[in-house]
């Protein structure tokens, strides 16, 4: 029998049983698109944190006070309460080393500001002059902090737009003072707009040199230490360097956790490798469930069509024929229901992406492939048993069953 | 010489029971013949005939199809010779209802893997040869019931067949197109194809050139005459 005829004589028994078809088609497809969407998502959520690292800047190393037990839980240590503090004069030792190209301390906490009765919650971050090349930001207008002495607690400031705009108004800040909890300072630069990171806003941020902020805040640690290298290639060196220097600083004693771009970003991608994994188990469930379905029906079909297997046997259909006829036609129905699955999920990934353009789900030419391919292996193999059951039909007692 | 039988039998187990619905048939049927095959009812007569097209094994005995011992035959090799050798035709046409009769003629050709242009030409044959020329696009349900049985032996004849073997051909059709019928059948008897009627209707027998009666699963009478169309 000639491929094409298996084909056109499924397609035929496809096309004239409408509400059967139907049925196998909305199982197959419904799996496919939730296998669509839930991948989309997942990529959606990876996308999202990939970016936000990437606008960190890249050739980071970032230090934080504490030691957290394992390389796993480094997250924790920036929840955690601060053990041996980090002092301004330890992130200057770190700015030794051949591949460092900038150090930048940062404290942060929250103030209120005011001026001339004006008054607003605001995020403070003490740093210095290196953090404005660092995050690649730029000045809208004035000047960022000054180089020179870190140790020193000037007390300028340089705020973010809607800081600007909504203690000035349409004057400009330059120049003016304002006052951050009880100390005066002089706005001295404007930070232009910048993209936010992990929902840090530059345009509400207001930045101080890092000494002042750690008076204002009464704190003798610094929060946290970034680091920049200036090639990709040394931060395993730096990362060791670091470790050793505020090691040899603190009198032998390991207190710091030093945290590679590359570690965080390797973390979340583990747990969004866990969670595509965890989504396609449920979405295989699914699939399992629309194959189970298919095995049914075409259980049933068989049992409606005996008198036609008892028929093509007595026209001469060897019972391999018989097993490749209805083999594909649940091989059919799966690929069918696939297609309209992948047609359903790919618009609907396409209209949340439009209208939520953060969570872009696009999912990867893998997972539709994947998707198509386990949904017709599930038809294939559901479709075995029908198919055999058809094929060991004894001809004379179906052609009986009228 | 088409067809040997050697001292066959065919015992069905009931329960604790068995039934010999065959028992020590010999028979031999050379090319060409025309035979009816009469009896009352469950004495065998349908058994044979499905033992003869390949649909059943013999408990014991042999069975040579043209010379071949069909018993050593695996099921894809009878299957081929169901395909190309023997056309059946049955009581109750077991057409598919989702197929048009053309599709349905299609079917055995289909099955062989003969090309969808040649097989054009030959179903179109058959329909003609049977009348149905402008009934190709019909399904089974929109034809009167001597359509369907000649689109069933259109089916049946599609494949140029040496045997036809046809269960009770007419008994589910009026007199006139049961008689037509016969009149078909025994056309493509004339044209070389041997052919065996099992019928109850004794007028329709008494027109075979050879007259087998069965009882009880034996064969007890084999009578030729002279055609008396
Ligand atoms: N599959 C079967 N299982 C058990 N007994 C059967 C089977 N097929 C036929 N028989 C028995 O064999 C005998 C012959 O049946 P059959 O050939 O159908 O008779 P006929 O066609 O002459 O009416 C009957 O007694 C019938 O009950
Ligand atoms: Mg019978």
């Amino acid at each position: 029998m000639k491929t094409r005829d298996i084909i056109r004589y499924s397609f035929i028994s496809i096309e004239r049983a409408r509400s059967r078809t139907a049925l196998m088609l909305l199982a197959v497809a419904i799996a496919v698109t939730s296998v669509i969407l839930l991948i989309g998502l997942g990529e959606a959520a990876r996308r999202y944190v990939t970016r936000e690292f990437a606008s960190l800047g890249t050739n980071l190393v970032f230090v934080l006070p504490g030691k957290s037990e394992t390389t796993g839980g480094a997250m924790s240590a920036s929840f955690g309460g601060t053990t041996r503090p980090i002092t301004i004069a330890d992130a200057q030792a770190l700015t030794r080393h051949p591949s460092v190209s900038r150090v930048a301390p940062m404290v942060i906490g929250a103030a209120s500001v005011n001026r001339a009765g004006l008054e607003r919650e605001s995020v403070v971050q003490g740093t210095t002059a290196e953090m404005l090349p660092l995050r690649e930001w730029q000045m809208y207008k004035g000047s960022f902090l000054p180089t020179g002495n870190w140790q020193h607690a000037s007390p300028v400031c340089v705020i973010g737009r809607k800081i600007e705009s909504e203690l000035f108004g349409p004057e400009s800040s330059v120049g003016q003072f304002l006052r951050i909890g009880e100390s005066r300072f002089r706005v001295i630069g404007v930070l232009d707009h910048a993209p936010s990171t992990f929902g840090m806003t530059v345009d509400e941020s207001i930045i101080v040199p890092v000494a002042s902020a750690m008076r204002l805040f009464n704190t003798d640690s610094i929060f946290r230490i970034m680091i920049e290298s200036n090639h990709p290639d040394s931060i395993p060196a730096i990362s060791t360097f670091v470790t050793n220097t505020l090691k040899a600083r603190h009198h032998g004693e390991d207190d710091a956790t030093v945290i590679t771009q590359d570690a965080v970003h390797e973390t979340f991608n583990t747990i969004f490798n866990a969670l595509t994994l965890t989504v396609a188990g449920i979405a295989a469930i699914s699939l399992a469930v629309a194959g189970v379905l298919i095995m049914n029906v075409m259980l049933v079909s068989v049992s409606q069509r005996t008198g036609e297997v008892g028929l093509l046997k007595a026209l001469g259909a060897s019972p391999a024929q018989i097993v490749w006829l209805f083999l594909t036609e649940s091989a059919m129905l799966s690929l069918f229901g696939a297609l309209i699955g992948v047609g359903v999920g790919l618009t609907a990934c396409w209209l949340v992406s439009t209208y939520y353009p953060i969570l872009d789900m696009f999912p990867p030419v893998w997972a539709v492939g994947a998707g198509v391919l386990v949904a017709f292996i599930t038809g294939l193999v559901f479709g075995i048993l029908p198919a055999r059951q058809a094929a060991a039909l004894d001809p004379i007692a179906s052609l009986a069953k009228h | 010489m088409l067809i040997k039988l050697d001292r066959i039998q065919r015992i069905f187990q009931v329960g604790s029971e068995q039934v010999h619905a065959l028992q020590d048939i010999n028979l031999t049927i050379e090319k060409g013949e025309y035979l009816s095959l009469m009896g009352p009812s469950g004495s065998g007569k349908s058994t044979l005939l499905n033992l003869l097209g390949l649909l059943d094994r013999p408990t014991s005995g042999s069975y040579l199809f043209d010379v071949r011992d069909t018993t050593t035959l695996d099921d894809s090799e009878q299957a081929h010779i169901r395909n190309s050798r023997i056309g059946f035709v049955f009581q109750f046409f077991h057409l598919i209802q989702r197929l048009t009769a053309f599709e349905n003629v299609e079917l055995p050709l289909m099955l062989r893997g003969v090309p969808a242009s040649k097989r054009r030409q030959q179903v179109h044959a058959a329909l003609d040869g049977m009348g149905l020329t402008n009934r190709f696009d019909h399904r089974p349900d929109q034809l009167s019931g001597g359509q369907r049985q000649r689109v069933a032996i259109a089916r049946a004849t599609v494949t140029a067949p040496d045997l036809i073997l046809a269960d009770e051909p007419t008994g589910n059709l009026d007199r006139k197109s049961g008689n037509e019928m016969i009149e078909i059948l025994e056309q493509l008897n004339s044209e070389g194809m041997t052919l065996i009627v099992v019928t109850h209707d004794a007028a329709i027998g008494k027109r075979a050139k050879r007259q087998l009666k069965m009882v009880d699963g034996r064969i007890v009478e084999d009578i030729r005459t002279q055609a008396t169309t």
